[in-house]
């Protein structure tokens, strides 16, 4: 294939994606222009909607797109995001309430810690089914998401409800168990740093590391790794499953720590799918998903603030998303047909 | 009593009619080789479709979008993952969405004003003489709409084309050893993607009976997982075609009992029934050797020898 195909593919996906957008605002009678005047200033018009609606959304999504991104290379198709990070933001709760009277310094880390490994464990489950009996993780990362979004129902209407038994959540946490806000008067908080300083060590850890050769090789050919390489693809695989699911539950932990500071039904509104979009985007390098999770964390807050003022439904961010994952889908095999011929 | 317990299993039936339906097309893509995560999509296609089809053209019109739209968003993942060679969980995965996306905004778009109060014509139970009147499974089983029966006649039509035809020999040696199926004349991308196009046909048949047979109007999401739940039932179905029906019905068991135990004032929580399905698919998955019934190259994309 030659070079300029790959533009090809990638204006045409761009155009799609234009034509998709206009013909929905056409059908439904929008006001075009408003519409997509409110998706910038939603997204970008001013400095609350960059610091108060952009990088808040941004935050999970550059969690869980470095989740994804780093199972994918490393050949571990874990499509449970979702579901390591509701097992966060629900276990990052139940400690947050616990320790909430606790030093800062002792109280914050732990929350955060538990959200952490409450990921890692859920992904643990279906690293270990892969690993000792063989079972497609795709499968079971799936079936893992149901079971924590139901389990997550239960919790805040059972065992973790607040006490006057109103609304299904938890109570809010304390101040000493909330991430710091970045800027007075304004919602970015400190997850999104904690999310950057992740996203460059993931980096190191793909470019720098033996670890991270050996998930890069294991993710390129499992035989290949074993045979040339001298690695245990088992051992590789278990530790990038528990390493995405702690990516992921950090993601739940620094929402409800950072933004939510409670549990509820409905926390994450599909972040670990758009995680798949956001780390494909970037084709999988941890730095570049950085920049990814901005441009989808942007999408969302605009399409929020396109329901909100021209009453454009804001479920049209997904069409973008799922366009975006196909289009890169082709892109990358186009590009991969000409390095090979 | 007898009359509750005819009418739980009536509810089972009908709660396990669209998972079975889709369930059916995700075995065939399934022992084609293939796990499509795009069921969903196509029944929220199916069920937008089932809508729009049968506002401008009664239920007839309704089934025949349904399906159509089914097969739509598997010809995306068709085309992206045979011919463009793209991985079938990210495509499935990604029309999903799009399937999800699109219906929510549409819907909005087009039937945005008149929103809730919109409802398409639905068809009726038709009761079978004699058999309904078995007592406790004869309403369940026979006193159901159409599609229910075409239900039956499918599983057992599935079962002996699967087992006994050349065509169904040449779907179970693509899912297994696609090169071996190359080798003996046999094209493993054509029946992979006829394989998907009636897993969407399927899915799209399952979201109509949704919309035509059971709801009477269309909500956003309204497939409310039922495409994922569809996965797990192949799963424990242990990708035999019997064994899908089993599951299907076990599903729409577990579904139903959350009101039983309401009704009754047994303080089980309900999401503990929602989540039994797929709680019991990865303890069945747990529970066997090896991968042994899933076809062993399922999930496996084709390789250039088997082109």
């Amino acid at each position: 294939m030659r070079p300029d195909a790959r533009w090809v593919i990638l204006a045409s996906t761009g155009l799609a994606i234009v034509v998709a957008v206009s013909a929905i605002l056409a059908i439904g009678g929008f006001d075009t222009s408003r519409a997509l005047a409110a998706l910038w200033n939603g997204a970008f018009g001013s400095s609350y909607a960059v610091l108060s609606a952009t990088l808040v959304r941004a935050t999970p999504l550059l969690f869980v797109g470095l989740a994804v991104g780093v199972a994918f290379r490393s050949g571990v198709l874990n499509i449970g995001a979702e579901g390591q990070l509701l097992a966060g933001a629900a276990a990052a709760v139940a400690v947050g309430l616990a320790v909430g009277g606790w030093p800062r310094l002792v109280a914050l880390p732990l929350t955060i810690g538990a959200g952490a490994c409450a990921g890692a464990a859920w992904a643990g489950v279906a690293a270990w089914l892969k690993i000792r009996l063989g079972v497609l993780e795709v499968i079971s990362t799936l079936m893992l998401n149901f079971v924590a979004s139901y389990m997550v129902s239960w919790a805040v209407r059972g065992p973790m409800q607040e006490p006057t038994r109103v609304y299904p959540q938890t109570v809010e946490l304390a101040a000493a168990v909330r991430l710091p806000a970045l800027l007075e008067g304004h919602r970015v908080h400190a997850g999104f740093v904690l999310a950057v300083v992740l996203a460059v060590a993931a980096w190191w850890f793909f470019a720098h590391t033996a670890a991270g050769f050996r998930a890069s090789a294991v993710g390129a050919s499992v035989p290949a790794a074993r045979s040339a390489g001298g690695i245990d693809p088992a051992r590789t695989t278990a530790m990038v499953f528990l390493v995405s699911g702690a990516l992921a539950g950090l993601g739940g932990a620094s929402e409800v720590t950072g933004v939510t500071f409670a549990l509820y039904e409905g926390i994450s509104p599909g972040y670990g799918y758009s995680a798949i979009a956001v780390a494909l985007l970037a084709r999988l390098h941890p730095l570049a998903i950085i920049v990814s999770a901005l441009l989808f964390g942007a999408l969302e807050a605009g399409t929020a603030a396109m329901q909100r003022d021209a009453n454009v439904p804001s479920v049209l961010a997904v069409v973008v998303e799922a366009m975006i994952v196909l289009g890169v889908l082709v892109f990358n095999r186009a590009h991969a047909r000409g390095r090979t011929r | 009593m007898n009359g509750t317990v005819a009418d739980f299993l009536h509810a089972s039936v009908r709660t396990a009619t669209p998972l079975a339906l889709a369930a059916y097309g995700e075995l065939v893509v399934e022992r084609a080789g293939i796990i499509n995560l795009g069921v969903e999509g196509a029944i929220i296609a199916g069920a937008f479709g089932a809508l729009v089809g049968a506002s401008a053209g009664g239920v007839g019109a309704g089934f025949a979008v349904a399906v159509l739209a089914g097969c739509a968003t598997a010809a995306i993942i068709a085309v992206v993952v045979l011919w463009l060679r793209a991985d079938a969980v990210i495509a499935g995965t990604a029309v999903t969405m799009l399937a999800l996306g699109l219906t929510g905004t549409l819907y909005r778009a087009i039937f945005g004003a008149q929103g809730a109060s919109l409802s398409v014509p639905t068809i009726s139970p038709m009761t079978v003489p004699g058999l309904s009147r078995i007592p406790l499974a004869g309403r369940a089983l026979f006193e159901q709409p159409v599609m229910t029966y075409a239900l039956y006649a499918l599983a057992a039509l599935l079962w002996w084309w699967m087992s006994h035809t050349h065509a169904g020999l040449a779907l179970r040696a693509t899912g297994e050893r696609p090169a071996a199926a190359m080798a003996a004349g046999i094209s493993p991308v054509r029946v992979r993607a006829w394989a998907l196009l009636f897993g969407g046909a399927m899915g799209g048949l399952a979201g109509g009976v949704l919309v035509l047979a059971q709801v009477g109007t269309f909500s956003e999401g309204m497939s409310a997982g039922r495409g994922f739940i569809a996965i797990a039932v192949v799963v424990l179905g242990r990708w035999s075609a019997v064994g899908v029906a089993g599951a299907a019905m076990l599903f729409g068991t577990a579904s139903q009992l959350q009101y039983v135990f309401q009704s009754m004032g047994w303080p089980v929580p309900h999401q503990l029934f929602l989540a039994l399905p797929y709680v019991l698919t990865l303890l069945v998955l747990a529970g066997t050797q090896r991968r042994v019934a899933a076809p062993a190259s399922l999930g496996v994309p084709l390789t250039d020898d088997a082109r």
